[in-house]
Parts: structure tokens; sequence; C-alpha cells
């Protein structure tokens, strides 16, 4: 009896400890790990082709990486896919989380529809887009012209893939920031608004003056959100183009994918990961640090 | 109280020892028509020998990327599995993840084909299904422009720029870099070239340099748009809507183009050639496109051999080719049941690859995804200049000492 009691007081002591500790448990071993152990793999040279055991060569890897034309060219592409697509998927975001703060007839129904592509799977997302943008017999191009315009070979052209592949991404997570910033739109009262029209503002400076400021940490939490996704996409790319057509849509994701499970280069693979890493890490940085300076 | 306590324990004790006693393998499958026949007849199997079969299966590089990363983290219950001998099987055997096969009759199987099964004097892998590069042709347009089935590329060439327009292109074949790599070799030994020589690259050889070529000038001339982001599965629907008059490919594709149900273009119209000859001859790919093996870390290796046993014998086979699908096994072949049902174009072609063609479809060494990758740029220019490129020859040169160091790398080259 005394002994439980004493346990008692120990569990009750420790709460602090107890309750969070499955949470901590999660993060070590599913997130922590993982992280840690791929910087411990971008030290060695773990090739499975050449079937020797992994040997601990410090900056190696990275040198051969750093070596190779491929990766400062994915390196760009992540980046400029990125910034092209949260860029539109802001504006557009941004115009039609506008007209959706209305009320109109069906706006409940429209809410629904945007929804959609966020809950498709990215697969089947993809291997639709890849019959749309199909340059024979794919709608995109008879859409072209039926409007008169030259066809487009689509993400069969070096030229054309990386916005081809925008465009899908645009089209599947726009409706995501339109939602976070409708959440913002709500939030704001209605005084001033009232106000400003009293003053006779016009439409543009209501806009200017009083929705962005005040949805401006919304706005930026979307941005983050959207930005460090972006960075990581894989699954579009990799189910549309694998990278293609010869290494033209080729994101540190994918080069990363194919370095591990096509060239089982693990050692290197694991270096294109932790510059990823930093990439996504240093963006969230800058957003952070614009934000900041912004609210100053 | 203290009675129903005892109660349960036993009656979970024995439902414990019960299920320890039930033999049982886990089995790895591709997503494959054959993986769907040995689904279906697991069953059996499992009535007949009392072990259970716990089955997986898996889109094929998926299935890599699995048994990869599970004998890698050597944490792998797989007993049996479906195997790429020329994609995987030597980096596979050089790690040590095959179990060698023992007390297995392959004197059913042409010798080519256990090339690829065989290291040192040992087979790692029993060979299942067999596929070898032929020519699809619309029957209809060739025989409304007057023209007779090509057996030569330069025949080819002719008829692809006749058949030609704005609706329908002439010609098709894989264009997406890696994986064109299969599809081009017979052009390669067409012209008397070869992926590796002697375990050092040779794809920069003057022969393989025209066959790449020829290639890209066919490719880029009278192939469909975008065809450099194409393979089999982006050509297969355009082929299926008629928009493809002649397409060179693997000869598994012929059951899917002439089934009413996936394709507009009637079966009737759908014909299958040999693959045409080059200026050096016929010698097309014929290969072992998959395996079976038993793993080696596996703690129920006579329970997975002989389901290998089971899994690769010829009363399987020949059910499998009354489904049209081809196996490596001789005997089926000739098999009076076997040669009423299937289409007479595979026998005839089957008949000829077996007889002359080549048991390999790419470099076959430990670092083929990427030798397909460096090989897959050169095709890519090639197409995209219509195999015109005044850069080809360099191009080529700089990604065969690309191959050559990733020979080097994993003690390959010059070994063969």
């Amino acid at each position: 009896m005394a002994l439980l009691k004493k346990q008692g007081n120990f569990l009750e002591r420790n709460l602090h400890i107890i309750f969070p500790l499955p949470a901590v448990i999660f993060v070590v071993v599913m997130m922590i790990f993982p992280v840690l152990y791929t910087f411990f793999l971008s030290f060695t040279n773990w090739n499975l082709t050449s079937g020797m055991p992994l040997s601990i060569v410090f900056f190696r890897s990275y040198q051969r990486v750093l070596k190779e034309p491929r990766f400062l060219a994915a390196l760009g592409r992540t980046f400029s896919f990125t910034v092209l697509a949260v860029f539109v998927e802001t504006v557009v975001g941004m115009i039609i989380a506008l007209i959706l703060n209305r009320d109109f007839k069906g706006k409940g129904f429209t809410k629904l529809i945007m929804l959609l592509p966020l809950v498709s799977t990215p697969v089947a997302i993809g291997i639709a887009w890849n019959l749309f943008y199909d340059p024979t017999i794919g709608l995109a191009n008879y859409l072209l012209t039926l409007l008169g315009l030259p066809k487009l070979a689509w993400t069969g052209s070096e030229s054309t893939v990386i916005p081809s592949l925008v465009l899908v991404d645009i089209w599947q997570w726009t409706p995501m920031i339109v939602l976070i910033l409708l959440a913002g739109l709500a939030s704001i009262s209605s005084e001033p608004y009232e106000s400003a029209r009293i003053d006779g503002a016009n439409e543009w400076q209501v806009f200017w003056r009083i929705t962005l400021p005040m949805i401006r940490p919304t706005l930026f939490t979307a941005l983050i959100l959207r930005s460090i996704d972006a960075l990581k996409t894989f699954d579009i790319i990799y189910a549309m183009t694998g990278g293609g057509p010869g290494y033209a849509s080729e994101t540190l994701n994918i080069m990363a994918f194919k370095y591990s499970f096509e060239y089982f280069r693990m050692g290197q693979a694991s270096v294109i990961l932790v510059f990823l890493f930093l990439l996504v890490l240093l963006m969230s940085l800058i957003i952070v640090r614009f934000q900041k300076s912004v609210e100053m | 109280m203290k009675k129903r306590f005892i109660g349960i324990v036993l009656a979970v004790f024995t439902l414990f020892s019960v299920s320890a006693q039930q033999k049982e393998i886990r089995v790895l499958l591709a997503n494959h028509p054959y993986g769907e026949i040995l689904k279906a007849a697991i069953p059996e199997y499992e009535k007949a020998t009392g072990v259970k079969v716990n089955v997986e299966s898996l889109q094929e590089s998926q299935l890599t990327t699995k048994l990869t990363t599970e004998f890698a983290t050597k944490s792998s219950t797989v007993d049996a599995f479906m195997t790429r001998p020329l994609q995987e099987g030597k980096m596979f055997y050089k790690n040590g993840w095959y179990e060698p096969i023992t007390g297995y009759d392959f004197s059913d199987y042409p010798k080519n084909s256990l090339d690829v099964a065989f290291f040192g004097n040992k087979a790692y892998i029993v060979p299942l299904v067999t596929e070898w590069e032929v020519l699809y042709y619309r029957i209809d347009l060739l025989k409304k422009a007057g023209i007779a089935v090509p057996t030569k590329f330069t025949e080819l060439e002719a008829a692809a720029k006749k058949l030609h327009s704005s609706d329908v292109a002439g010609f098709a074949s894989r264009g997406k870099g890696a994986a064109a790599v299969t599809q081009l070799s017979s052009y390669v030994y067409n012209y008397g070239g070869t992926y590796l020589d002697k375990g050092k690259a040779a794809f920069d050889s003057k022969e393989a340099l025209e066959a790449i070529r020829f290639y890209g000038k066919m490719l880029g001339t009278y192939g469909p748009a975008g065809i450099t982001n194409m393979s089999w599965e982006n050509i297969m629907p355009l082929f299926q809507a008629g928009k493809i008059a002649m397409w060179t490919d693997a000869s598994v594709f012929y059951g899917q183009i002439i089934d009413p149900t996936k394709s507009q273009v009637a079966a009737e119209n759908v014909g299958i050639a040999n693959f045409p000859a080059g200026p050096k001859g016929n010698t097309p790919f014929i290969v072992v496109s998959w395996g079976m093996s038993v793993a080696k870390q596996s703690k129920n290796k006579a329970l997975a051999m002989d389901f290998v046993k089971w899994a690769t014998s010829k009363e399987l086979a020949k059910r499998a080719m009354l489904s049209n699908i081809t196996m490596a096994r001789t005997s089926v072949w000739k098999d009076a049941e076997v040669r009423a049902k299937i289409h007479p174009g595979l026998i005839s072609t089957q008949e000829y690859a077996a007889k002359n063609g080549v048991p390999y479809d790419r470099p076959y060494m430990s670092a083929v995804g990427e030798a397909r990758d460096l090989i897959g740029e050169v095709i890519i220019e090639s197409i995209n200049t219509a195999g015109a490129s005044p850069k080809l020859e360099a191009l080529a040169k700089e990604k065969a000492a690309a191959v050559n160091n990733l020979l080097e790398d994993t003690g390959e080259y010059g070994v063969y």
C-alpha cells in the first residue's frame, strides 16, 4: 500500500515529463533519428552496386556531388520551380479568396469544388494530367487548336516541361492558399472597412491599406507552408516525367531518389538530401526574417 | 475465477502453438501477368502442401526498391521473390542476396537464357518469362499505302516516310532516355555494335553511333510529338488510339494491343513481325525479363526452394502460355495445345529470335540504372536533332568514359 502511494507520488511529481513522453519518443524515432542518420550516411561512400560494406569518407561524397553538373542544375530547378509555383499560387489564391469572401449564390458549392484538387491522390493527378498533356491525343493541345494557337509538346519538351509541371502544382495547391487566406479574411472585423468607406476610400485603397496589412500574418503562414512543400515536391514530378525528358525536370528530391533507388549510391543520395534539408531551412528562415522586417 | 483465468491462458497458448505450427512463407511478386497467374494458383499449392503463402505484389521498380531496402537493412523476412536478372541480377548476386538454386533441372531452358541465371557454376535465378523485340504495325494502313511489311531498316524508313502524316505518326519506339536503351539494343546489334564489349563500354563505336543516329532520325522525323518523354506506357495508348502506324517494342505488349476492350484499333488490323534487319544482319534481343529466386537470409529456405520449383514448373508455364504469356521453358513452345491457342505471330517471331537473338537488351552490369541514364542522354540528343547532331560522337565518348568509370568503381571493368 505504501509502495502504491509512493508510486502515485512519483507519477504526480513527474506528470510534466510523462505526459509529453509519447510525443517526444515519436519525434525522436520518426524525425530526428532519420535526419541524423542521413547526415551520417552523407559522410560515407555506401554504394550497393559495388557490393562493398560502407566506409566513412568524410567529405568525399560531398565533393563528388558538387562536381556533378546535374546537381547544380537540379538545385536551380528546385528553386525556380518553387518560386514560380508559390508566386502564382499566392497571387491567384489571393484573388480567389477575395472573390469567395463576398456573398454570392452558390458560394458553398464553389468552395467545395475548390477542395477537390487538394483531396485527390497525387499519382492519379499525375496520370490524368499526363493524358491531358499528351501532345497527340491530349485535351490541352485540342484546346489550343480551338483557340487557333500552335500545339505544344508540354511535358515532352525540355523547354516546356517545368512550366507544365508548375501548372499542375498551381492547380493542386492554390486551393490551400485560398482556404488559409479565407480564414484570415474572416477574422478581420468590419469596422475599419466601414470607416474607410465613410472616408471615401476606393476598392484598391481598401485592399492595399486595410485587407493586406491585416491578413499579412496569415499570408506569411501560407507562404512558408507552401514553399516548404513546393521545395520537396516529389509525387507529381515522379509520376508525370520521372525527371525527364533527359534531366530537364529533375529536382533535388527526384535526383536523390534516382541516386538511392536507381543508382544505389546511398552516400551521395544522402548528400543531396542534406542539401535539400538546408535549402528548406534557409528558405523558411528568409521568409520568417522578411516577415519580421515587414512587421516592424 | 482462478479456473476461468487458467482456462483463458490455456486457450491463448493453444492458439499460439497452432499458429506456430502452421508453416508460412513470404513471397514478393511483380505486377506482371505471370504474377497474376501465380496468385490465382497459390491456393492449390497451399492445399497440396499445407504451407501458407503470404503474397505481396508490387510494380517492377517498386519491387526492386522494396527488396533492396529490406535486404540492405538485413531486416527482411522475404523467402522467395520475382527478380529481373538483367536489371538487378549482378547487384543482388554481388551483395549476396540470392541463395544458390540446388537440385533444379535446367535442361528445359535454352542455353542463352541461362547466361543470366548462373554466376560461376552455380544457378541463382530460375528463368520465368522471356521477351524479344518485334515490329508491330497497322495492317490496314500499310495495305492502303501499298507497302509490304518492312524487313530491313531501309524499308522501315521508307515505310515510315510514306505513312507519316499530321494525323498518324509513321513510326514510334521508346524515346525516354533510360527506357529507350533496351529497345535501341536490337538496332545497335543489327548495325554490328554492342553496349559493352569485353567488360568495357562500346556504345561510342562507329557501328553503335550509326544505330543511335538512325534511331534518332526515325523518331525525330517520323515519331509522335513529345517522344523524348515517352516509354511504352505512353506509346501504347497512342497505338491503341490509332495514332501510330509502326512501333518497335518488346513482344509482351501484343496481348494488350489486340485486346478489343482496350484498343480502338480492330485486332485484325494489328500485325506483328520480326524485327527488321540492319546492315549487319538481324540479331534482335531475346531476354529473360523475369526470373524467380530464393532469398539468402530466408529462414525457410527448404520451403522457399520448394515453392520456387512449383512456381517455375512446366504445368504453370503451360497455363501461362495459354494466356499469351511468353515463357522461357522450351518444351511449352512445342506443346500442341499451346500452339493451337497462342497467336501464330508470337510463335514465329519467338522462333526466329530464340535462334538468332542476343540474350541482353542493356549493358549487363551492376550499375545498370546509372549506365542507362548515361546512354539515354546520347539517345535524347540524337532524337532532338533527328540523328544529325554534330556533337553526338563527342557526347557518346564522354558517356562511355563515365560508364567505364562505373565499371571500375564496381570492379567489373574488363571483366566478362
